[in-house]
């Protein structure tokens, strides 16, 4: 079943026509991820599915729902759960302060959420009260899926979760979000091929603004020729 | 010692009055990036309608909450119709922002006439406190009261409420905040409002503190304001209190042993802590508190 349906997305950013006729997918369970080389457009589909770069032609729509041109707000208060590239710490908060933010307009069973978010991020507790502007890059990671996932419900939109960590980092977290799996729909923006292919179901690989190949992830994995045209990959 | 205390009295009322001008001024430029010279206006206003709700009824009480009132709506038809179509865009801002100073400036004339009005005080606050030999104006204690009141108040409200929280993380980042649900306009509306009660009270408990009021004088303070606020980090409320006091104290004493340099001594103030620290004193990314 269909939880999130992009259909003929066109955003521009400025003069710049950046989404040219984008529509996908993203199946109640699954993880989806995005591919594609940098400028091909992914980030700016997540924003556009959020609100923050609304599209100019097509639509989203959320459990049948048109979510496209409604505000940034009301969008997440559908149950979108939103993790950005640059993570959007609120660095003079407090983890603590953070996530009882995330917690304010929850559409889920928000403390049970909480509970196990700590229990898969351990360091989120033993830092509680530390400000989030000083913790290390992954914990900073931890905290902004922790918070997306306490205040969404249903769905969470990641991009580049693995961008500027360590691999044993990237290794950790990407155990997290595929034990996330379990319990939420996952739309990855991933460039790291290797992490992701291992935790996806199902992929999207965009080129200057455009879909231009999707399928199962194992069916990629022994696809060379697709993965060295759009991925880079030998 | 007498000299010294009444000095520092003096400056540090003036500069409790100059942080409920400037505590407005800070929130809304943190939260909204607004560089909002109209707050000048609401200041003037608050004086002129406290001065004459009090001339009416003879009830200062009366007079602080109806210019409160007077002010907020202002700030609401401001922040709704000519700050709202201007977000984001600081040139804008500027220009619109001063024509909204100059029309709520003029504006009073109609009501109130071009010339300056009398504001006496009210009954239960005149006279002094003495000891020692040293004279303290009663009002003066008053308005300390009052500033230091609102200052613990507001930072009740940042640092132990949920909309706090919100107002905190809108200063640091607006888009997150939207991500999580939070309707970031409203909130910039509520911190408007709560702005432009700030500075509407400012006007109203300095309009006996002077003695008389004019149409003026709203540019003066919204300067004035803007020094604090750049002084003590924008953005930031402990900031623009410290940088408050640091300014009416220093004025204070200034005026009293170097009046020559009296004058200039705010840009000093300013050019001083730009060059040391540019960011103000107080002044760091998400430093609402």
């Amino acid at each position: 079943m269909s939880l999130l349906k992009l259909d003929n997305l066109e955003t521009y950013l400025g003069q710049y026509h950046i989404l040219q006729g984008v529509s996908m997918s993203v199946e109640v369970g699954s993880i989806t991820v995005l591919f594609g080389r940098n400028g091909a457009g992914k980030t700016t589909t997540l924003r556009s599915i959020m609100g923050f770069n609304p599209s100019t032609t097509g639509s989203v729509h959320y459990h049948n729902q048109k979510i496209s041109g409604m505000p940034t707000h009301l969008i997440s208060r559908k149950g979108i759960g939103y993790v950005p590239e640059n993570q959007g710490i609120f660095s003079a908060l407090t983890i603590e302060e953070t996530l009882n933010l995330a917690r304010a307009k929850s559409t889920g069973d928000a403390e049970e959420k909480m509970e196990w978010m700590l229990e898969l991020f351990p360091d989120l507790k033993k830092f509680w009260r530390k400000k989030s502007g000083l913790l290390s890059g992954g914990q900073k990671q931890m905290l902004a899926i922790a918070r997306a996932y306490i205040n969404g419900d249903g769905l969470l939109l990641i991009d580049e979760p693995s961008k500027g960590l360590s691999p044993i980092m990237v290794e950790k977290l990407m155990e997290s979000i595929l034990k996330m799996k379990e319990k939420t729909t996952i739309l990855l923006v991933e460039q790291n091929f290797l992490m992701a292919s291992e935790i996806g179901n199902y992929f999207y690989i965009m080129d200057d603004g455009k879909i231009v190949h999707d399928g199962w992830m194992q069916d990629l994995k022994d696809d060379r020729e697709t993965c060295q045209k759009y991925l880079g990959i030998a | 010692m007498e000299v010294f205390i009444n000095l520092l009295v003096n400056g540090v009322s003036t500069g409790l009055l100059i942080f409920l001008l400037a505590a407005g001024l800070t929130l809304i430029f943190g939260l909204m990036s607004v560089l909002n010279f109209a707050h000048g206006g609401l200041f003037v206003w608050g004086a002129f309608s406290g001065a004459w709700i009090f001339k009416e009824t003879n009830s200062f009480l009366l007079a602080i909450a109806g210019s409160i009132a007077i002010g907020m709506v202002l700030g609401w038809v401001l922040e709704r119709f000519l700050i709202r179509p201007v977000y984001g865009n600081h040139v804008r801002q500027l220009l619109i922002t001063l024509g909204g100073m100059l029309v709520l400036s003029e504006s009073i004339k109609i009501f109130w006439g071009p010339n300056p009005i009398r504001v006496n005080l009210p009954a239960w606050l005149e006279g002094s406190y003495q000891f020692d030999g040293i004279i303290i104006i009663k009002y003066r204690v008053f308005v300390i009261v009052v500033g230091l009141l609102l200052y613990l108040a507001l930072w009740l409200l940042l640092s132990r409420t949920q909309i706090g929280l919100m107002i905190r993380a809108g200063v640091l980042d607006k888009e997150m905040v939207q991500a999580l649900g939070i309707n970031v306009k409203g909130l910039f509306t509520f911190v408007f409002l709560l702005g432009a009660g700030l500075a509407a009270l400012g006007g109203a408990l300095l309009a006996p503190y002077s003695g008389v009021v004019f149409a003026e004088m709203g540019m003066q303070y919204a300067i004035l304001a803007f020094i604090v606020v750049i002084i003590g980090g924008m953005g930031s409320l402990q900031g623009s209190a410290l940088a408050s006091l640091i300014v009416g104290v220093a004025g204070a004493f200034m005026a009293y042993y170097m009046p020559d340099l009296s004058l200039a001594l705010n840009m000093l103030l300013l050019a001083t802590v730009l060059l040391v620290k540019p960011t103000g004193l107080l002044g760091e990314k998400g430093s609402a508190v």
